[in-house]
């Protein structure tokens, strides 16, 4: 392989895990749900999937166990602040504290195997020049997002049940007086960000890595969430900013070795200034559902 | 009113929290007792344990008493980890590229760190009047951005790296903070010595809690907080409140910087990371703490006793990341309970 299939391709495996959870982030944000815990939600799925793969002997079967867990932290995260009524980005936060402070505190007094998901080969696909190397040889669940893009598309944008849930987003209380229950379609949203979080991590831990190490996610939740507010809030977008984010990624690990002197913390710093500046262009433009980040509660308002 | 903020059913809560945290312990193979016996002894039990957790408090408090402000407000803010971190750089820069010495030194130090948090945090408070940016995600992105600033200043020979002896690595840090800059301490009692920086939180602690109860701006503040309207329609400039409540609130976690910088926990330089999780810590003490100054003291104590405890854990066996484990479930615990 050449530098710059190098460079896609490392590209494409750091921005797959962002990928999968920015499937669920846009979800939960297009409900009116900020999820600050998708941090969490991936860092949790990690460590599930490298302890079932180890305990099982199948990748696989890690994976589930991450999808799982993603999905349960999302029940939690989901109950506290929709039932209990908790602010929701106090439950994030706590819970990030919580999931970080468990799986590191688990991972130093557990020993793993390593398993990790086989890497398929596509075979017309890896004989084309250039992108051929990069999307032809992935881990299997890569190709998951190609049935999992369309499928959120058409769940958000034509379903009945994606109807619902942006007028949830944008105005929670004529929903609700039309009969819908808000705080059940957030709920919904949110574990549908669990399950898609977690396979994220899982993927990021029993796919890309094929191991677990303390906070293997570094703040790549947070990532996430830029992703979505780079997109504004539409899905195509997002998933470009998650391309984006991956290759800045790829790029910020492969100029030492290219002999390029770029600056490393700029590029670290990138993905966090490219969505602070998305927003100051385009939340004036309103693309931003309306009741993001609000909690709802029946007469409040 | 109640003074403390925390209920009664705080107390079961605690518990629960105390016997979980002991069942994961059990579960991994360890003993609890002995790794209770440890945090005690890291934290509480003689002169240089207190000394380490009233280190450890300092900065926490000032950064919860900062979030208290914001929060009074109605101004949601999770940057303060950040803002910890710019107080740090800015303070470093302060006490190592001015020449004054004495202790006007300390003084610009100590300034210029909360000037650098409270523009960190204003530049959210911009975002969000121009553009209406969100506050809690523009503080939240700004985080990152400090670390990548911290961690290039003290990378760059020219800038704050540390400057180079006979060896030719030099470690990504600052050199040490001259003499003056340092935070003097005070009762040289038996080992157990209490830092100005104690001094100086309580002490904002104290002005932040009067301003809040007594004040024109306090009242409007709550007022602002409780309902945005109403405090419209009484003449409050909603937004000019709000924007200098999250400045506050930076300068407070920038000052909570410099208190790490400037005392034996930052060693006395600038090193990437070396915020340690204080910012998010303190907004957790604060959340505890239900927005209230005064009860931000007894948490912070406790937060801050469970981080000195921490380090003695390792000696036991048990991870050091137990106490991060009971930090989540207390405030879980304290904030779930409430209605």
């Amino acid at each position: 392989m050449n530098d710059i299939e190098i460079v896609l391709s490392s590209g494409v495996r750091l921005a797959a895990p962002l990928a999968f959870a920015a499937l669920g982030e846009y979800v939960a944000e297009r409900a009116g749900c900020l999820n600050i815990s998708v941090e969490a939600m991936m860092l949790g799925a990690a460590f599930a999937s490298v302890a079932a793969a180890s305990a099982t002997g199948s990748a696989t079967l890690g994976l589930a166990a991450g999808v799982a867990a993603g999905a349960l932290i999302a029940l939690v995260h989901g109950t506290l602040s929709h039932r209990a009524r908790v602010n929701p980005f106090v439950v994030g936060l706590a819970l990030n504290t919580l999931v970080l402070g468990l799986t590191s505190y688990l991972i130093a007094s557990s020993d793993f195997a390593s398993h990790q998901v086989t890497q398929v080969s596509v075979p017309v696909l890896r004989d084309l020049p250039v992108l051929g190397p990069p999307l032809a040889v992935e881990r299997w669940p890569v190709y998951l997002l190609l049935g999992l893009v369309p499928l959120t598309w058409w769940l958000v944008s034509r379903s009945r049940w994606g109807l619902e849930l942006r007028s949830v987003g944008e105005n929670p209380e004529a929903a609700d007086v039309t009969g819908i229950h808000v705080n059940r379609r957030r709920r919904q949203a949110m574990l549908w960000c669990g399950v898609m979080a977690g396979l994220g991590g899982a993927h990021l831990a029993v796919g890309e890595v094929g191991s677990f190490s303390q906070n293997m996610t570094a703040g790549r939740g947070y990532i996430v969430i830029a992703a979505v507010i780079f997109g504004a809030w539409r899905l195509g977008r997002t998933l470009l900013g998650c391309a984006l984010f991956g290759l800045a990624d790829a790029l910020r690990l492969a100029l030492p070795a290219l002999g390029v002197t770029l600056n490393s913390q700029l590029l670290a710093a990138a993905p966090y200034l490219l969505a602070l500046v998305a927003m100051l262009v385009f939340v004036a433009s309103s693309r931003q559902p309306r009741a993001l980040g609000q909690p709802f509660e029946r007469g409040s308002s | 009113m109640n003074v403390t903020g925390l209920r009664g059913g705080s107390v079961p809560a605690l518990a629960g929290v105390l016997l979980l945290s002991a069942l994961i312990v059990q579960a991994t193979g360890h003993s609890p007792d002995s790794a209770l016996e440890a945090v005690f002894r890291g934290a509480l039990a003689d002169g240089p344990a207190l000394t380490s957790t009233l280190l450890a408090t300092a900065p926490l408090l000032l950064v919860a008493v900062g979030s208290c402000l914001a929060a009074r407000a109605g101004v949601f803010t999770i940057g303060q980890e950040g803002q910890v971190l710019i107080g740090c750089f800015t303070g470093a820069w302060f006490a190592l590229r001015l020449a004054i010495d004495g202790p006007l030194l300390l003084v610009v130090t100590l300034l210029g760190a909360a000037a650098g948090g409270a523009l960190w945090a204003g530049l959210s408070a911009l975002m969000h009047r121009w553009r209406g940016v969100n506050i809690v995600v523009s503080t939240l992105l700004m985080v990152f951005v400090a670390q990548q600033v911290v961690a290039f200043s003290v990378g760059q020979a020219w800038f704050l790296q540390q400057s180079k002896g006979d060896k030719a690595v030099v470690a990504p840090q600052s050199n040490q903070l001259p003499l003056p800059a340092r935070l003097p301490s005070f009762g040289e009692y038996p080992s157990l010595v209490v830092n100005l920086g104690l001094v100086l939180a309580l002490a904002l602690t104290v002005v932040s809690a009067v301003v809040l109860a007594r004040t024109r701006w306090g009242f409007r503040l709550t007022l602002t907080g409780l309902s945005p309207a109403a405090a419209r329609h009484s003449g409050v400039r909603v937004t000019r409140v709000t924007s200098l409540a999250l400045v506050v609130s930076g300068a407070f976690s920038g000052l909570a910087g410099a208190l790490m910088l400037a005392s034996p926990i930052g060693t006395y330089r600038l090193q990437p990371g070396m915020s340690a999780g204080v910012g998010w810590d303190g907004l957790l003490v604060a959340l505890v703490a239900r927005g209230n100054p005064w009860t931000c003291v007894p948490v912070a104590l406790g937060f801050g006793a469970l981080r000195a405890g921490g380090s003695f854990l390792s000696a036991t066996g048990v991870p050091f990341f137990l106490v991060d484990v009971i930090k989540a479930l207390v405030v879980l615990a304290l904030v779930v309970r409430q209605p």
